[in-house]
This record gives structure tokens, sequence and C-alpha cells, in this order.
């Protein structure tokens, strides 16, 4: 076990190495000069070499990926050109809302998605079995921003009961920041539902043809208990390959819906700063997004081998 | 836009028969939950922004949301713009100009503080000006101060500006919100927490949501009515509109998407807000760019343009024509569209005139906003009917600032000139459009340094007249404001002179 983490762990590092590189060439080269932007139409060149230097942008591009990678390596993300602030506070305050965002949707995908899923492969052919699958159809069909939409439409617009969108701070209380987070949420969790019912549905039908499952009720066990107590570990692995990749989309690609909600997340600092082209604000939050991706692939390896202690020796 | 703002509408209505009794319980919870205060006028306002400033310090930087937030509101300068494009005393009460127009003196107000309680004294105009004119300066508009010579400090209530020659914009460039008056100790941290000496002090700044003003209680002018202001950053139109819709934002001074402006006008809960601005909405031309460097292209391309059905397509019918760079509110404005009227047949001579029977092919790049995108597609097939054809390219506003604006790399592009006055950028051989006529640099000379009005106006009207006659862009159109607030706010600008939300005067009706 301690080699394959260890193993697991060097290449962990290698890749972040590597995308460290290919992110900074790739944004290093798109056109677009952040000075420029800052200063506007009407800037003399004076103006903008100063700006240049003050924002460290006339250094060659080696010694500033050196500096970027060495200062986030201690933490130090650098300090965004536009917003004036340093980018690892900006993180810091974006998370605050995108993490948990991420979890809710997750949470509320999960508590949709493993009953649904069950039910339906315990119910296959039946009636049962054909709604849910129906449902998931609909559920992977409908853009989570239009859903997004109908949801403002209703319960912000219509009935008043939330408000448009925003994020009210968690300093009003837990129950109110959950509040603003929860059509945001529901927005982003439906699709993710649906997709996770089909995988679920779909791997518990192959456990439940294996040979094993076959032993199971021949020794006389009930097909509930049947399902609970082998089928679903078995049938785990490609539901927790879909949620690690779930996790890794609702964290980086809640960009549409933070738009639809106006949520100041980590989505829509990307946005904005690519547009305003804060470099160094994109290169570190991605990097960060990067991080987190790696780390859940890597933490999803693990609990495989966790649940199926085969793969432990095999690799 | 217009369809998914249309999907909300008719799914509303479905909704609607089923839930009537829901939404009644949920209104009749409402009222009493308000009866409390429901006779009290509210004191606080939540406004909707499209763009979030990137700092708060109007010296460090070109993005107009920065003077949307502090311009009147947190930071004053010695001049101000009235609603009306008017420049009005602000921190100094009165000036006298010397008899060779050079050295103006400025009486300050008495009793004026920062917001961290600093007196503001003659000091503090001579570090700001100096500031802005250094050589480390990063101001966006340096080129205001390019004239100023020397500030000196007479008294701790009197400062004299001398300048290099004499120039009939001093006043007019005070007045930007490039050049509001700092606080030496509050420089360092200006783009973060900024301290200004106005009827609004800075509270709170929720990166990517929202800014908060409070009301500043020592205000040494005329107090503010609200006692908070809220800016609200929501970039998305359709969120926009659900936002106003719901009552979670109460104003946008310039609402993101004029096709919902009809549907708020149809509303009694809302009032629309339709007033001029200072942007003139261009079809630039690169005039060093053969074959666009022929008048005769020019003026071809210029009569094959039909301004009504641009402003109808791109901007539903909001917008004023223009036949010159020159805002039609202004006194000194004339109406040159004449020398521009659509007239495909006139274009298509002129252009076999210029040689070029069978038409030419040109670039059209567009940046990002809804005017310069819907506005290219019309203007190209327009175009096409004469046979020019424009391969059209969007860009984001780096790409254009880079490409177009400093690389001069390209034919056509489209953009509002936002900035108050600012016809002299024609005398500019090197301004992107690379409009090169020694008269009209010759003009805008002269006009720098005449300080009498009426001679002024009459430069004026002869600027207008020439750059309309050289055909060196597409005059297409003024941007109008389009506000949409709820009905009972009152005060807020109606035009909008320079870009900023002046909200000294608003108030909420009873």
């Amino acid at each position: 076990m301690l080699r394959y983490l260890f193993k697991r762990l060097t290449s962990l590092a290698l890749t972040l190495l590597v995308a460290s590189v290919v992110l900074f060439v790739t944004i290093e080269i798109v056109p677009g000069d952040p000075a420029s932007f800052m200063l506007g139409i009407n800037a003399q060149a004076d103006t903008l070499e100063a700006l240049r230097a003050e924002l460290g942008l006339d250094k060659s591009k080696p010694v500033r990926y050196w500096q970027w990678l060495t200062g986030m390596l201690q933490g130090d993300f650098g300090t965004s050109y536009t917003y004036k602030t340093p980018v690892a506070n900006m993180i810091g305050e974006r998370m605050w809302i995108s993490l948990p965002l991420t979890l809710f949707a997750l949470l509320i995908s999960t508590a949709i998605a493993f009953p649904a899923g069950i039910y339906a492969a315990s119910r296959r052919g039946r009636f049962g079995d054909a709604a849910v699958t129906g449902m998931t159809q609909l559920g992977v069909a409908i853009p989570n921003f239009w859903f997004a939409m109908l949801l403002v439409s209703f319960f912000a617009i219509k009935l008043g009961w939330f408000s448009s969108g925003g994020f009210v701070g968690w300093d009003q209380g837990l129950l109110a920041g959950l509040k603003s987070l929860l059509l945001p949420a529901i927005a982003l969790a439906l699709p993710q539902a649906a997709i996770l019912t089909r995988v679920m549905r779909s791997s518990l039908l192959d456990v439940l043809s294996e040979d094993y499952m076959r032993t199971a009720r021949a020794k006389g066990m009930s097909k509930r208990s049947a399902i609970w107590r082998h089928g679903l570990r078995n049938a785990m692995i490609p539901v927790l390959t879909i949620l690690g990749l779930q996790f890794s989309f609702l964290l980086a690609g809640a960009i549409i819906i933070e738009k639809v909600f106006y949520l100041p997340g980590l989505g829509l600092l990307v946005f904005q700063s690519i547009a305003q082209r804060d470099l160094i604000v994109v290169e570190s939050v991605v990097m960060l997004l990067v991080f987190a991706v790696v780390t859940v692939t890597f933490l999803v390896d693990l609990a495989y081998a966790w649940v199926d202690p085969r793969l432990r020796t095999r690799s | 836009m217009a369809l998914s703002s249309f999907s909300i509408n008719t799914n509303m209505k479905h909704f609607s028969r089923g839930l009537r009794i829901s939404t009644a319980i949920t209104l009749a919870l409402a009222s009493t939950m308000t009866m409390g205060n429901a006779n009290a006028a509210r004191t606080d306002i939540t406004v909707g922004m499209q763009l979030e400033p990137p700092i708060l310090d109007p010296t460090g930087g070109a993005a107009a949301a920065i003077d949307e937030v502090v311009y009147a509101n947190v930071f004053e300068g010695l001049t101000r713009f009235g609603s009306d494009g008017s420049v009005n005393p602000a921190l100094a009460s009165e000036w006298s100009v010397s008899d060779d127009g050079k050295t103006y003196t400025f009486t300050l107000h008495q009793g004026v503080k920062f917001h961290d309680g600093a007196d503001f004294t003659a000091e503090d105009v001579k570090f700001s000006l100096d500031r802005a004119l250094a050589e480390t300066s990063t101001n966006a508009q340096k080129q205001l101060f390019a004239n100023i010579d020397s500030v000196n400090v007479i008294d701790d209530h009197t400062v004299e500006i001398v300048l290099l020659a004499r120039d009939g914009n001093l006043l007019f460039n005070l007045a930007w919100g490039d050049a509001i008056m700092l606080d030496e100790a509050s420089v360092d941290d200006a783009a973060i927490k900024p301290v200004g000496t106005g009827p609004f002090t800075f509270s709170n700044w929720v990166q990517g949501d929202k800014i908060e003003l409070v009301k500043n209680p020592d205000y040494w002018g005329e107090p503010a009515k609200l006692d908070k202001v809220v800016f609200k950053f929501i970039s998305d139109p359709t969120a926009a509109f659900a936002a106003t819709m719901s009552g979670d934002v109460d104003t946008f001074t310039v609402f993101p998407a004029p096709e919902n402006l009809a549907q708020f006008d149809a509303d009694p809960r809302f009032n629309v807000l339709l007033g001029s601005t200072e942007g003139e909405t261009i079809l630039s031309m690169n005039n060093q760019l053969a074959p666009l460097d022929d008048v005769r292209v020019r003026k071809a391309i210029a009569h094959a343009i039909d301004r009504s059905a641009i402003i109808d397509g791109a901007m539903y019918g909001y917008g004023t024509p223009i036949g010159s760079h020159f805002a039609p509110h202004n006194p000194a404005y004339i109406d040159l569209t004449a020398n521009s009227q659509f007239d495909p047949a006139l274009s298509k001579e002129l252009l076999a005139e210029a040689g070029l029977a069978d038409g030419f092919t040109t670039t059209l790049k567009l940046p990002p906003p809804s005017y310069a995108r819907r506005g290219g597609e019309i203007i190209a097939a327009q175009l096409r009917e004469v046979g020019i054809n424009v391969e059209i390219s969007n860009l984001e506003w780096a790409q254009w600032l880079e490409q177009v604006f400093r690389g001069k790399d390209y034919g056509l592009t489209i953009v509002s000139h936002t900035e108050p006055m600012d016809i002299n950028i024609y005398a500019n051989p090197d301004y992107y459009f690379q409009y090169d006529n020694v008269a009209f640099q010759a003009l805008m000379g002269a006009f720098n340094t005449q300080t009498d009005p009426e001679r002024r106006t009459v430069m004026l009207k002869q600027a207008q007249k020439i750059i309309s006659e050289d055909y060196v862009n597409g005059f297409l159109f003024q941007l109008a404001k389009t506000g949409v607030a709820n009905a009972k706010v009152k005060g807020l600008w109606q035009n909008s002179p320079t870009q900023a939300n002046d909200m000294t005067g608003v108030y909420w009706e009873d």
C-alpha cells in the first residue's frame, strides 16, 4: 500500500509541474497587454511603461515563470494586476462560495442519484425503471443555465421566496448562506444527478449478473440484502470515477451558473480575469483548479484501492 | 437573449395559473412583514452595474466602472460635471484667470475634510496634480494635465495653476474623474480603500459581488439624502433582468439589454430613464489603408449605411443618428446627417469613380459590446449591397486594443467613443483611424488656446463640418442612456455627461 501511495504521489507532483509549464506558456502567448487594457485608449506611452514596470511585466518570461512557481510553493500567488490585491486572498474569498456550492450540489446530486439508480436497477424492465430512465434522459437534455433561469423566474420573480441571485455572505448565518446557494446548487445538481443515476443503474445491473450475486441469492439471501451486502460495493468503482469527475467539473465548470446567479465564485473570477488580461490571476486560479482535479483523482484512486483490495496489489 | 427572456415569460404564465393561491399567501405574508416600515421612505438603494471596477482609484485606471462608483460620491475635484454636462465649481468655490490666460487662481472651500479626518488644503491640490503629472504616474488620462507647468500653494485655501500656454479646456479637464483630489496619506491604499471628500464614504467591497458606500455625516456641502448605497455587479443581461424584476436591484442606470426596456416601460412598478450620453458610436475607418485612403471610397461607405436600420436592429430603436463626431445635446452641435444620407446608388457611383466598380474586400473587427456585434452584422449586409465585402472578426477588448487601436491592423471597426468632448482626437495623426489633416490640426490648436466661449462654439462647428465632409469615419449614432429604476426612486441622472452615478440627490418617494 505504501509503495502504491508513493508512486501515485510522484505522478501527482510531475503532473502538476508539467501542467504549470503548459499553463504559463499558453496564457502568456494569448494576445493582449494587461497594461493597455487597464489604461484604456488615451494612455500615453510613458504611462504604459511606468505601469508595466510597476506590474513586473518588463521582466523576461523565464524569470516571471520562476518567480510565479517558487512564489506558489511558498503560498504566495502574486498580486492581481487589475484588482491590486493578493491573488491568494481573492481565491480564498471566492473559495468560500465555490467550494460550498460544489459540495452542496454534489450532495443533492448523490442524494437523488443513489436511491434512484438502485431503485431503477432493482426494478429492471418494469415501469419504475422506465420512469427513472425517462427522467434522467430529460435531466441530461436540459441545459443547466436554462433550468437555472426557470428556477429564478419561478421562485424569485413569481413567488419571491428566494433572491434572484447573489450571495448574502456567511456572516449572515449558515442558513441564510445555504439559502442563497440552494437554487444554484439545484440547477447544478440536476443534470449531474441524471448522469450519476444512469451510471449507478448500469453499473449495478452489470454486477447483478455476476456469479457471486447468483451464489448469494442461491444461499437464500433476499434480492434486497444481496444488493446491499454484495452488489453496491462492487458497483461503486464507476460511480466513484464519475463522482470525482463531477467534483472537478462542478468546481471549475460552474461559470455559467455563477453568471446566471451572479455569484462571485472562482468560475466568474477566471472569466473576468481572462477578459481583463489579469494573467497572474488566471494562471494561479487555473493552477489551483488543476491541483484540485489532480488531487481529487488521486483521492478517487485511493478510494478504489479501499473499495477493491485487488487494486492495491495489482499496481 | 431575446429568445431566453421570451421563454421565461411564457413559462411564468403557465406557472401562474396553478399557483395563484400560494402566491396570494406569500404576498399576504410579505405585506404583513413589511408593514412596520411601510410609511417611512427607504434610505438605502441597490444600484446594478454590468461591470465591476477593478480598483476604486480613478487616477489609476481607465475603466469607466471606477468613476461609475466613486465620481461625485466618494471623490471630488476642483470642478465637476453637472447632469447637463456643464462644468461647475466643486472643491474650488471660485477662481480667477490672469490677463495672459496662463495663471488660474483657485479659492478652495473652507472646512472640507477627507473621510479619514484630515483637512483638505491647497497642499492636497498640489500633491494630487503633481502626482498625476509625475514621470511615474499611471494616470490613464495624463494628457489632461500636459499643459500644466506648475502648481503653487499660495495659502491654505488658495492655489495657483500656471500653464505652459493659454488653455480653454482647463476647467473642463479638472472636472474629469482622473483629476480628483486625494489625501497623500491614503494614496497607497486608494485602489482598494478610497478616501475622498465626497458625500459618501467607502464602507465595504466584496470583490466580484458588491461595493457599499455610506453617508458621510460631516460632508461640507449639501448632504446626501440616502444613508447607504450598494453597487451590485451583475454581468449577465438575463440575470440583470431577473434581479430588477424581483426587486433585488432598485435601479440599473444603464440597463444591459435594450430588448427588455419596452417590458419595463409597460410595468407601472418601473421607470425607464432615456437620456443622452457622450458616446459617439462610429464605424471607424483606417484612413491610411488602401482603398480607404481615398475619400471617395469613404464617402461611398458612408452613403451605403442605413443608420435607422442599425439603430432599430442593433439598439431596438434607442439612439440618435449623427453626421459627425459630436454629441447632439451639446449647444455647439450642428446636424450634418444630410452629408451621409442612405443612398446606395450614389455609393456605387462613387466606387466606380474610384476605380472600384467591382467592389473590394476589407476587414471589420468588432469589440464585445452588443452595439458593435449586432451593428457589425447589419453594416456588413448593407455594404455587401454596394459590392463591398467585409470579413468580420470578433475580438475581446484586450485583443481589440492591441490589434486595432495600437497595431492599426484593421480596415473597419465599430466603437463608441464615450469620452466627453473628444473631437480633438481627429487632430492626432497617430490615432488609430490615422486621419492626417493639417487644417484640422491647426483649427484644434487654435481652439485649445481660445478662451472666449463664442469663438470656441464657432470653431467647434467648423471642426464638425471638416471631419464630416472628409468622411473620416462612418458616423452612426449617439449611444442612448437607457436606465431602469423602481418608480419610487427619484433624483437619478437622466443623461450621462460623464460615466458616473451621482447618488447625492437620489431619494425614495413615500
